[in-house]
């Protein structure tokens, strides 16, 4: 119980700084690819601190709450992994988030936000699939990996296994790479709304958030970020203490990999990210899931 | 015990006739809510007799026993057959749709051939009452009966409305009410003659409910509704010549369970005789597939909603289609492994993920609700294919929270038309500001059919582990695609209801319509509140007295750690946003217009256009018309849906000719 507490206080603590930190590395590594000397890493916090102190301007003002649950269930998904539950609640509770950002930027009935919305359902839609996927990969896995032992949803259970989940779900990791390009609003999937806010619909579904608001959803961000990021590092973990190392390196890998494909290509219409996207995860997560569902029920027949 | 299941049968019976003879609105309305009332107390005064009987729900074994007047039962159920085809053959000769009335005939012909002509058949207890019938005559009695209290007011308003149509209203609360008692006697009985007759009630009802109007669409679908419901009734026609002519028995669940004493087959021929049980399974699953709007058959429940709001949402919650539904949850367990089950599950999965698609493209309210039902019905048929215990408690617990959401979906989308004249969903913008009671109703009944944490999520989280664990990999893919287009029709939908709207209209909406739609408020919040003991004491006990031999498996497919925690969210979902909105109400904010490019007027619902006039602004909903439209998935979906069908009768019976080769 109390060591939980620490892991969550410890989560709301230090998530912010890292991912605010990896966004500060990120616009440094784009800005040196495009040899541009770049902001220093610290920006993002300067922003995010000058934004708060800004006037709080408002379309409507229902959004402030409806950003602040968003990010309570952002911050909820996330202590919830890092101390050791159902990782199905936890993509779960992600897109309950999702859904109250989709309120706050609905509430404001204008035209650019009106297609940053939709665009943003559409992402999600491409990404929640491969979500439940990985959590479905992951409990086959657990099953896998000993034999005899109960599968389990619980992340507590999966970092304790003796083989690294990504023996056995080479496809779920590929599937769930590419939706992080999605998730992390990426170039070319940056649709709903873009890091940049002079390149697509005016920054689409945080078009209306100011002031403290859109500060709200930055953090809630790079909360985000930090949660998937560790998602990415379970595929690696097992009870071998150096995997930590090498989940690590994975993490910092996959997360240079996105930055060299947002600086590589160019943004997509919504229909082909849905075709590309739903395409990849039935290709790699699809059988995948075919192959270990049929591998299971051999090794049942031969027990 | 016995004369409370009788007086559940009878009183609505009795209720339909006062209210058929009574031309006075008001005197009307008030013997509906008496009705309803009544119904409801007898329902609680049966459960607290059961809850006696059966020491709290504990007791594994189900109670048995014969109703007082069993012969008169048992000849009224023999003349409502042939009172149905009678009114069956009338009105499609009356119509013109001569064939429709053959189906009729040939099933009702079997049931008289073998009543009166077949061999003598063993006598048994005609009613069986455990915790499933508990469960169900609970959802038939509270939904149910709500509904029909909605009823009245919804059509007052309604007929304000629609002065073209002629005014009915005393047939169809008098069928609301004869729907009830069907699906009283369709719950408790064991009988299958008995379950032919209230099957084919619910049949011929919803046939006369979607037919209200009598304008060219409503006949046409409600035709299609009764030949579909018709043809899945054959199936029973089968079932009842196999137990007469070859087990020797009525009794349904000694038919699907092999519990034959006089097996009139070769001495000791059990392959025979499993192979015959095969078959009434698969004429059972085909009838419950029907009934519960699985491709192929979803025509006829989008057809259904031509007719007045309450007919809709009793054939989508209450009643009707959870007749399907039962049926299947109990035949699931002997479709564990079985061909005839691996087809169930497909067809379900397939209908789950096909009908989600095909909600998106929808924008008119009912439409996406229509679909929406078809789709999570498609879940809890695959469930029941399935068969292993956990997706029973699955299937059940979607089936108790399906109910009650949905209902509450279909009340307040009625209520919204009445008001402001349109069911469309781009019609609803800023709903929660213009008729703010009536867009929290459909707020909480949207949040209970998709939002985590709520009931529907946590079952279809329950599925999706049971599929897993029983190694389905497409049914998998089907359930995380499924969910994700679900997502989307949902969350475009609240969103719309959300936004912001200044003017507020008149609310006609009448006191009793609320009381309803409240009513089901508090049932949706209680039973995701107490699930963990609705799990424990109930569905738990039923789930364990279902397990047969060869389904070796854990009874939860939820822990109650998991249930706690879930617990824990429906708090957060409710208790952040408020403790968000009073942090947010001091905050200082000044009030800006949104952002388009500078050619604002003043406000956020004008624009200056290329001319320099004002201009209406309105942001839509995507609805992708060409890539999920119903022109082009509907008649796949219906084509896989029959070849998952076929696949299914043609096995069995291939196999029973070829004498188990296949």
């Amino acid at each position: 119980m109390i060591r939980s507490m620490i892991i969550i206080i410890g989560f709301i603590v230090l998530a912010p700084f890292i991912g605010g930190l990896l966004e500060g590395i990120d616009r440094k590594i784009s800005a040196r690819m495009q040899r541009r000397v770049g902001p220093p890493i610290t920006q993002p916090f300067m922003d995010v601190a000058k934004l708060f102190n800004k006037e709080f301007l408002s379309v409507n003002k229902q959004q402030l709450f409806l950003l602040l649950a968003h990010l309570f269930f952002v911050v909820f998904a996330g202590s919830m992994f890092f101390i050791g539950s159902d990782l199905l609640m936890v993509f779960f509770s992600l897109s309950t988030a999702a859904m109250f950002m989709v309120m706050a930027a609905s509430s404001t009935h204008t035209p650019y936000t009106g297609v940053g919305t939709m665009r943003e359902l559409m992402q999600m839609m491409c990404c929640e699939p491969m979500e439940l996927l990985t959590a479905v990969g992951f409990y086959l896995a657990s099953g896998m990996a000993k034999t005899g032992i109960e599968k389990s949803f619980l992340v507590s259970d999966l970092i304790h296994s003796n083989v690294s989940a990504i023996m056995y779900l080479p496809g779920f990791f590929i599937g769930f790479v590419f939706i992080l390009t999605i998730k992390f609003r990426k170039s070319p999937f940056d649709l709903s709304t873009s890091h940049h806010a002079h390149q697509e619909v005016v920054k689409g579904i945080t078009a209306e958030f100011s002031g403290g608001a859109y500060a709200i959803t930055e953090i809630a961000e790079w909360y985000e970020e930090v949660m998937l990021l560790a998602v990415v590092g379970l595929f690696i973990v097992n009870s071998n203490p150096i995997s930590y190392l090498v989940a690590a390196l994975v993490v910092i890998f996959v997360y240079f990999l996105e930055i060299l494909i947002d600086n590589t290509s160019a943004r997509v219409k919504w229909d082909l990210m849905f075709k590309i996207t739903w395409g990849v995860i039935i290709v790699f997560g699809g059988i995948n899931l075919f192959l270990l569902e049929n591998v299971s029920s051999f090794m049942k027949f031969f027990q | 015990m016995a004369s409370m299941v009788a007086c559940l049968i009878c009183v609505p019976l009795i209720f339909a006739g006062i209210i058929a003879c009574i031309s006075n609105d008001k005197v009307r309305g008030y013997v509906v809510y008496v009705g309803g009332v009544v119904i409801m107390g007898l329902v609680v005064a049966t459960v607290y007799k059961y809850a006696v009987a059966s020491s709290m729900f504990s007791k594994l074994e189900p109670i048995t026993f014969e109703l007082p007047y069993n012969e008169v039962f048992n000849m009224a159920t023999i003349a409502g057959d042939v009172i149905l085809m009678i009114v069956i053959v009338y009105l499609s000769f009356k119509w013109r749709k001569y064939w429709i009335s053959i189906f009729s005939i040939v099933q009702t012909g079997i049931v008289l051939w073998v009543e009166f002509m077949g061999p003598e058949v063993e006598e048994k207890a005609s009613i069986r009452f455990d915790n499933l019938t508990m469960i169900m005559i609970l959802i038939i009695g509270f939904v149910g009966c709500l509904i029909g209290i909605y009823a009245v007011g919804y059509l007052r308003g309604y007929h304000v409305h629609h002065k073209e149509y002629k005014d009915r209203r005393r047939f169809f609360l008098s069928m609301v009410f004869v729907f009830y008692a069907a699906m009283f006697g369709l719950v408790t009985t064991q009988n299958v003659m008995w379950l032919e007759c209230f099957w084919e009630v619910t049949s011929v009802c919803s046939f006369l409910l979607i037919g209200y109007t009598r304008t060219d669409e409503a006949i046409t679908n409600s035709f299609r509704a009764l030949w579909m419901n018709l043809v899945g009734g054959l199936g029973f026609a089968v079932v009842i010549l196999i137990g007469a002519y070859k087990f020797s028995t009525f009794d349904l669940f000694d038919i699907i369970s092999l519990n034959v004493a006089n097996f009139k087959g070769g001495q000791g021929d059990y392959i025979q005789l499993a192979l015959l049980q095969s078959v009434c399974l698969a004429m059972l699953a085909f009838a419950a597939i029907s009934k519960t709007a699985q491709f192929p058959f979803s025509k006829w429940l989008l057809g259904a909603m031509v007719a007045p709001t309450p007919s809709s949402a009793l054939l989508h919650s209450a009643t009707m289609v959870k007749a399907g539904v039962y049926l299947l949850i109990r035949i699931s367990p002997y479709l564990y492994g079985t061909y005839t089950g691996k087809m169930v599950y497909m067809v379900g999965g397939f209908t789950f993920f096909a009908a989600s698609f095909l909600a998106i493209s929808q924008s008119d309210g009912k439409k996406v609700l229509a679909y929406s039902t078809i789709s999570n019905l498609g879940l809890m048929v695959m469930c029941c294919g399935v068969g292993t215990e956990s997706s029973r408690w699955a299937a059940i617990f979607l089936m108790i929270f399906h109910a009650i959401s949905k209902s509450m979906c279909f009340q307040a989308v009625g209520a919204i038309e009445n008001t402001t004249g349109s069911r469309d969903i781009e019609d609803m913008q800023g709903l929660m500001k213009r008729l703010p009671k009536l867009g929290l109703i459909l707020l909480i009944g949207m949040s209970g059919m998709y939002l985590a944490p709520f009931g529907m999520l946590i079952s279809k989280w329950a599925a999706l582990k049971t599929v897993v664990d029983s190694s389905n990999a497409l049914l998998v893919i089907f359930i995380c695609f499924g969910s994700a287009s679900t997502m989307f029709y949902w969350t475009k939908w609240m969103s719309k209801i959300l936004g912001p709207q200044e003017q507020s209209q008149k609310d006609v909406t009448e006191k009793g319509e609320y009381i309803s739609m409240f009513c089901h408020a508090a049932m949706a919040l209680a039973s995701v509140l107490g699930m963990i003991i609705i799990s424990d004491k109930i569905v738990n006990k039923y789930v364990i007295s279902t397990i047969v031999s060869d389904s070796v498996e854990g009874a939860t497919a939820m822990s109650n750690s998991n249930l706690r925690m879930m617990l824990f969210m429906v708090l957060a979902v409710f208790v952040v946003p408020f403790i968000t909105y009073l942090m947010s109400k001091g905050v200082d904010s000044k009030k800006v217009t949104g952002y388009m490019n500078g050619i604002n007027v003043g406000d956020n619902k004008h624009f200056v256009d290329a001319f320099g006039e004002e201009k209406e602004l309105h942001v839509s909903n995507w609805y992708l018309e060409n890539m999920f439209g119903e022109k082009k998935l509907f008649t796949p979906s219906v084509i896989i849906g029959l070849v998952f069908i076929c696949a299914m009768l043609c096995t069995v019976i291939g196999n029973l000719i070829g004498g188990g080769v296949i």
